[in-house]
């Protein structure tokens, strides 16, 4: 019986008691799961141009914020720097689609799946010989990223807000509209999509798979250089950077693959969930639930919709 | 047939020059090698240890020709903090006898505690790995001084009476502990809930798995509903920095946040700058350069390009620590080449130079390195720790300052648990070997 009350009373009790609380624990989550929508939105990509889950995500996160502070360790002053790291990330883009995936043309999925890792071990190396394997501090006042805290006082108790999470929640939120209206409402958004379907088909009406991936893979690339930069500042910049972005695992399986919106709604979830999880129901089991109450999550989705929220219903004929 | 003979003689050649390498290795130097870590999530705690360890070893080399007249070889192996590798290092240094092996992770030393009877090769696990090792009859190989993790928090209570004017002050009060999940951060519990009946007070537990390592604001919205009157904390690599940001951001009081001597790298407390200021953490070496020891190591081996430590980063703690893990080693050698009367000693040797160690305050002073540790006296045959004292060290803001003295753990309370886990664990690792060794006069 008093296992009842604590599953299912006593957190409602203390969200009652202490609403304050309860309000910073939606606003961690919802800050963290705007960052996960960021990574995901990285994944989601890629996979919706090549079919293929890039492993190496996680990577070219640490690799876009390394990047960052290592020019400006360098004495390049920090937009310069920021410039800079774009150009990089184009270059990788350019670099990948030349010497990975144009040779893996019309490859079964599994090969290119196998190549991001192969990505992956190449961008720990190079980073590490490049910049090295000490952790480095974001340059986000350099940057103009407000630091510091906003103190509400409500609800009989405070609630505090982390400036560099509002900017965060702000530029991630900006960041996914414009690419969701970019690769919905444009040309090269339809022809993304054709690219996903068929490599076959996309090539036989005239579409430049090299472009294509291009450009996906330099969305991406931003994507992880954003993501790099708020996490970054939040911790501090090191290759455990590359575990944080497996956690947009859970929040594809909840939003689909393919689905812009799906990134978003699916971290937003995951997010709030896990923290409220940690913090109401965690106690009773030890606490640290964190890192699987995500997955636990997403699958109790996944028994309701197998495709995820917003993942494309596949029918195939057998 | 020409195909024949020419694999042959390609044969023949390998197995001699194995044979050549081999014995040159003996002739030529004491081979250390050194499990390191340089990269993955850890680096950022594992690349200043190493590079310590490594270039003091390198002074010896190149200031003194080495130990008693005979060159070290040095060799790092890159585990990555990842224990799989940690081990596959261990088997891959084995076959060239190393005197001594360093796992740098309670992870890896846990896996390799059962094979260094076997392979006769001491294990130094310098305050980290299991604490019950510290009993020298169970674990004749294994070596951890200068304290274990149980006498480390001992100290904090010792530290934390102080503040609260006496230890029963505690009753009644919440004490949080925010930990690494994993073997490292689960050592210290059992003692942690002993002290909580013992003084009366509350434990909450904040666990961070390795993959939360950067995202624990979950934990420390636990802490501020909790308001534990004190924070402890075992972290390691990315979990430090975020842990000291994160305790900032809720506002807990920093001068009331203790770290283990793992969570006191200067990469641990910059990133949160001034917010981290008054932050502690527990410490048993030196820190700066004006030690001669560390003069000569800049002299010997960085302005001569012989290290990889960023030349500004020469005298931070993490980087003295790895000095003074290898401070152990080359006396641990140095005791082995007097007790056996050989200058190229074994492993089996350094074992017992280990059980001999000794480092009084006139014996650091030679070193160059005048009061870098608390003198090294009690280390036995049968106690392979000695339960040394440590001191509690302050960020200001933009460095660590000491700020309390040497503080002795509380010995009558650790001994007697330590000797009831090393019980426990022989009787659950059964057929555990008896020990066999004898003890050397001295110890």
């Amino acid at each position: 019986m008093d296992i009842l009350y604590k599953i299912f009373i006593d957190p409602f009790v203390q969200m009652g008691g202490a609403p304050d609380l309860l309000v910073q624990t939606l606003w961690e989550g919802l800050v963290g799961g705007v960052l996960y929508a960021l990574i995901a939105l990285g994944f989601v990509l890629i996979f919706k141009a090549s079919g293929v889950f890039n492993f190496a995500q996680g990577i070219m996160v640490v690799f876009a914020a390394l990047t960052l502070v290592g020019l400006h360790e360098h004495g390049v002053p920090a937009y310069v720097a920021l410039a800079l790291t774009i150009a990089v990330m184009f270059g990788l883009a350019f670099t990948i689609e030349r010497l990975v995936l144009r040779p893996l043309v019309n490859q079964p999925d599994i090969i290119l799946f196998m190549a991001t890792f192969g990505m992956t071990y190449f961008l720990i190396g190079l980073g590490e010989l490049v910049f090295g394997g000490n952790p480095k501090i974001m340059i986000a006042s350099e940057l103009g990223l407000p630091r510091g805290a906003i103190e509400i006082k409500m609800l009989g108790g405070f609630v505090s807000l982390q400036k560099i999470d509002i900017a965060a929640a702000i530029i991630a939120s900006i960041m996914v509209t414009v690419l969701a209206i970019f690769f919905q409402k444009t040309r090269i958004g339809r022809a993304l999509r054709a690219v996903a379907d068929s490599h076959k088909a996309a090539l036989s009406v005239g579409i430049s798979l090299e472009q294509i991936w291009v450009i996906v893979w330099f969305a991406a690339g931003i994507v992880a250089l954003a993501t790099g930069i708020m996490w970054g500042a939040r911790s501090d910049v090191s290759f455990a950077l590359e575990i944080i972005a497996l956690k947009a695992l859970p929040v594809l399986i909840l939003g689909g693959f393919t689905s812009i919106p799906g990134a978003i709604v699916g971290g937003v979830i995951i997010g709030v969930g896990e923290k409220l999880g940690e913090f109401y129901w965690g106690p009773l089991l030890g606490s640290g639930i964190e890192s699987w109450l995500a997955y636990v999550i997403a699958l109790i989705f996944l028994l309701f919709r197998p495709q995820g929220l917003f993942g494309e219903r596949i029918i195939e004929r057998i | 047939m020409r195909v024949k003979y020419l694999a042959l003689g390609l044969s023949l050649a390998v197995a001699g020059s194995a044979v050549i390498a081999s014995k040159a290795t003996a002739q030529e130097g004491i081979f250390v090698p050194l499990l390191t870590y340089r990269t993955g999530p850890f680096a950022g705690s594992g690349q200043p240890i190493a590079n310590g360890m490594n270039d003091y070893l390198q002074m010896l080399n190149e200031r003194d020709g080495g130990i008693g007249g005979v060159k070290l070889l040095i060799e790092e192996c890159e585990t990555g903090y990842d224990t799989k590798k940690g081990v596959e290092c261990y088997e891959q240094v084995k076959a060239k006898k190393p005197v001594v092996v360093n796992p740098y992770s309670t992870g890896i030393t846990l896996q390799l505690i059962p094979k260094a009877a076997v392979d006769k090769i001491p294990i130094l696990s310098m305050a980290y790995g299991l604490s019950a090792s510290a009993v020298g009859n169970d674990f004749p190989w294994i070596f951890n001084p200068p304290a274990t993790y149980w006498d480390g928090l001992s100290m904090m209570f010792r530290y934390i009476g102080g503040k609260e004017g006496g230890l029963d002050k505690l009753k009644g009060k919440t004490i949080g502990y925010v930990f690494f999940d994993g073997g490292y951060g689960r050592e210290p519990i059992p003692l942690l809930e002993q002290f909580a009946k013992d003084y009366g007070f509350e434990v909450k537990l904040y666990p961070v798995p390795a993959a939360e390592m950067q995202n624990q604001s979950a934990q420390w919205l636990n802490v501020r509903r909790d308001k534990p009157s004190w924070m402890i904390m075992w972290g390691w690599g990315a979990m430090n920095p975020t842990a000291v940001k994160e305790a900032a951001k809720i506002n807990f009081p920093m001068d009331k946040f203790i770290g283990i001597w793992w969570s006191g790298g200067e990469d641990d407390a910059r990133p949160a700058g001034a917010d981290a200021k008054g932050y502690l953490t527990l410490n048993f070496n030196g820190v700066g350069t004006s030690y001669p020891a560390i003069k000569d190591i800049q002299k010997f081996v960085v302005e001569k390009g012989k290290s990889q430590v960023d030349k500004t980063k020469v005298g931070e703690n993490l980087y003295n620590r790895g000095v003074y893990n290898s401070v152990l080693i080359a006396e641990a050698i140095r005791n082995a080449q007097k007790i056996s009367g050989k200058k190229v000693v074994t492993g089996e040797d350094v074992r017992r130079g280990f059980e001999t160690l000794q480092i009084s305050a006139a014996r650091w002073k030679e070193l160059g390195l005048t009061d870098f540790g608390a003198p090294i006296t009690s280390v036995s045959c049968t106690d392979h720790n000695g339960h040394h004292a440590a001191y509690m060290q302050q960020w200001d803001g933009a460095k660590w300052v000491k700020v309390s003295d040497w503080i002795a753990p509380m010995k009558d309370k650790v001994r007697p648990l330590l000797e009831a886990a090393a019980k426990d664990y022989v009787t659950k690792n059964q057929p555990w070997p008896k020990r066999t060794e004898p003890c050397d006069k001295s110890s």
